[in-house]
């Protein structure tokens, strides 16, 4: 539709489109991907050697002998790798569900997740004998002690009962409060409604975890090292359930990602494409329960990095969904292994809850950008 | 351009004692209508329900009583995908909320054809390119389109209906923020795709509308007018349908509205 007389300069700038803003493009996501990939190799060395007596490469010699074996072997190496495969499954679940609500401040808790995982962890200690020291430490090992040297063999298979226990409970509530959500929201068609069924849901089970708290006292502690989050007993049991969940979600969100991508022209413009849009959506929900789920059961309520993941990938390569979505897990694997070893380490021997460290972190990030976007 | 000429077949849409509802206020009533190759313009005041009839007739609300009919079918009997692949609606106000690049956008008009999960071919990506070239949009097809002017944007907008090479385009103010030399080439676009498509454009542009082969008259939900585009009863219609502020003279082979001022000498 030329709105004059077709020229030769105006052919030539139709013939020749300019190439500069695609290359700066690919240039952008070569680097954000180079870049996580180095710094994850970077951490997940530096989640091998760090440890309750500081940083010592000597760790990384795990043939040096059987306690180093043990060490690094046992507990350093699925810590660490498990820590990645948490922060993925958030930072894919985020990027799913900001791309799912088209608002950039969702997080993968939003749908009653969060609130389902935790009342189900709470139930779980009231009503089991897991309240005490055992339940608590076996969800995030808040206030333990740090080394294993005072743990005999017939607590750990008493911890791991216990985790696994716990890990299942967490699991099953994290499922169980995103189908009330999509129960209660009729379905996932229409995105107000899901949010605020996810609202509804969150706070009513919020509150009767409440009332669980108030009639076991003793399950407080492990409730409230349950939110903080915490990556200290990830085994290898669970680095190999929480790959097995990555391996699943990420390729099949990735296959989805072109819906997503159709939402950002507005619900009624991607209806008209001919895309069958409830279906979809509550597949791309199924999916971030999932991902969450398996997240939040084996390291709890990991603040922030479902949130930041995202942000920082379309901040530093905004590209369609399929590049953010594996981006994001990318992001959120290295953000949280970050997190995790900084918590090792910062106050060694003792440790902080990683929890608190992302939070702290994510905060300090979005403040940061809510500054410099208001300075524009 | 190029993207026009496709098989004149599945171009007849219609309205048949269609009333809609919409969170329980009537929006339409009764509006019983039909659609075929050539291009009409919806005009009336705002809260008409014009972009209503957009929507219903693109299966994008539904019917509280009455059908909408495609090729005789009405519109359930459609699948999503197919219907899809023949009605292209542009929405008023396109949002884009993503990080998409112009042409990512464009190539979002090809879904209806190949679905979520089939890639998109070389046929594919010539349409695209025909599309932006269309619209003027090639120029910058890899820029992000929440980084574009509004007019920037709308164009690009465009060029993802028309990629979708459907035989009926529903296009609501496909002019909004364009700037009068792009608007003026939207209008040769419509008239182009009109000889094998139906194009049902939402226009407030008066001056534009009357570029159409036909006008359609709404206001309050009803239709008040229909006819070609230099029907003397539909202009005084028309007329006094906007409280006699503006007059419509001939110019040429056209129709311009102007705004009638009146005597403005006292």
């Amino acid at each position: 539709m030329p709105s004059t007389p077709p020229t030769e300069a105006s052919d030539a700038l139709v013939a020749a489109p300019l190439p500069s803003h695609a290359a700066a493009d690919r240039t952008r996501r070569h680097r954000l991907v180079l870049s996580l990939v180095l710094a994850s190799a970077v951490l997940l060395l530096a989640g091998l050697a760090a440890g309750s007596e500081g940083w010592s490469l000597d760790a990384l010699r795990w043939w040096a002998g059987p306690e180093a074996q043990l060490i690094v072997g046992h507990i350093r190496a699925p810590r660490t790798l498990g820590a990645w495969l948490v922060g993925a499954l958030l930072g894919l679940a985020g990027a799913v569900a900001q791309g799912l609500f088209r608002n950039p401040l969702a997080d993968p808790f939003l749908l009653g997740s969060a609130a389902g995982a935790s009342l189900a962890v709470v139930a779980a200690l009231a009503a089991g004998g897991l309240v005490g020291g055992l339940g608590s430490g076996a969800v995030a090992g808040v206030g333990s002690e740090g080394g294993l040297g005072a743990a005999s063999v017939h607590s750990l298979v008493q911890l791991a009962l216990g985790q696994f226990g716990l890990v299942g409970a967490a699991f099953v509530g994290a499922l169980a409060g995103v189908f009330l959500t999509l129960a209660l929201a009729r379905g996932a068609e229409h995105t107000t409604r899901l949010l605020l069924a996810g609202v509804v849901v969150g706070v009513v089970l919020a509150a009767l975890s409440d009332v669980l708290t108030t009639a076991a006292p003793d399950a407080l502690r492990g409730k409230q090292a349950f939110m903080l989050g915490s990556t200290s007993f990830l085994g290898w049991g669970s680095v190999a359930l929480l790959a097995g969940g990555l391996a699943l979600t990420l390729p099949a969100a990735w296959r989805l990602a072109r819906a997503l991508d159709a939402l950002t022209l507005g619900e009624d413009s991607a209806r008209s494409l001919g895309l069958a849009l409830s279906r979809w959506r509550t597949l791309l929900v199924a999916l971030l329960a999932l991902a969450t789920g398996l997240a939040v059961s084996q390291a709890g309520l990991v603040a922030f990095v479902g949130l930041v993941a995202p942000h920082l990938v379309r901040r530093f390569a905004p590209a369609p969904n399929g590049f953010t979505l594996v981006a994001s897990a990318a992001a959120g694997g290295t953000l949280l292994l970050a997190a995790d070893v900084l918590a090792r380490s910062l106050i060694a021997p003792q440790e902080m809850p990683v929890g608190v460290l992302t939070a702290l972190l994510g905060g300090g990030y979005l403040l940061w950008l809510l500054r410099r976007s208001g300075l524009r | 351009m190029s993207t026009a000429p496709r098989p004149e077949v599945g171009t007849a849409l219609g309205a048949r004692a269609l009333t809609v509802s919409l969170a329980g206020t009537p929006v339409l009533h009764q509006v019983s209508v039909r659609f075929d190759a050539g291009w009409t313009a919806v005009v009336g005041p705002n809260g008409a329900g014009k972009s209503t009839l957009l929507r219903a007739l693109a299966g994008l609300v539904p019917a509280t009583t009455g059908t909408v009919t495609l090729d005789g079918r009405t519109l359930n009997e459609w699948s999503a995908r197919e219907r899809g692949r023949r009605v292209a609606w542009l929405a008023q106000q396109g949002e884009s909320t993503g990080e998409l690049t112009v042409r990512d956008v464009v190539r979002l008009g090809r879904l209806p054809h190949r679905g979520l999960f089939e890639a998109t071919t070389a046929t594919d990506e010539a349409i695209v390119d025909e599309a932006m070239q269309a619209c003027e949009c090639s120029a910058w097809q890899h820029r992000r389109l929440n980084e574009l002017s509004g007019g920037e944007r709308q164009r690009a907008l465009l060029a993802r209906a028309l990629a979708v090479q459907a035989p009926i385009l529903l296009l609501d103010e496909p002019t909004t923020h364009l700037d009068p030399p792009h608007q003026v080439a939207v209008v040769r676009l419509l008239r182009r795709l009109a000889r094998t498509h139906t194009v049902v454009t939402v226009l407030h542009d008066l001056p534009l509308a009357l570029q159409a082969d036909r006008l359609l008259l709404m206001d309050r939900g009803r239709v008040v007018g229909d006819g070609a585009h230099d029907d003397p009863r539909l202009h005084a219609a028309l007329c006094a349908m906007f409280g006699n502020a503006l007059k419509i003279v001939r110019l040429g082979e056209r129709f311009i509205a102007l705004p009638d001022m009146g005597n403005t000498d006292a």
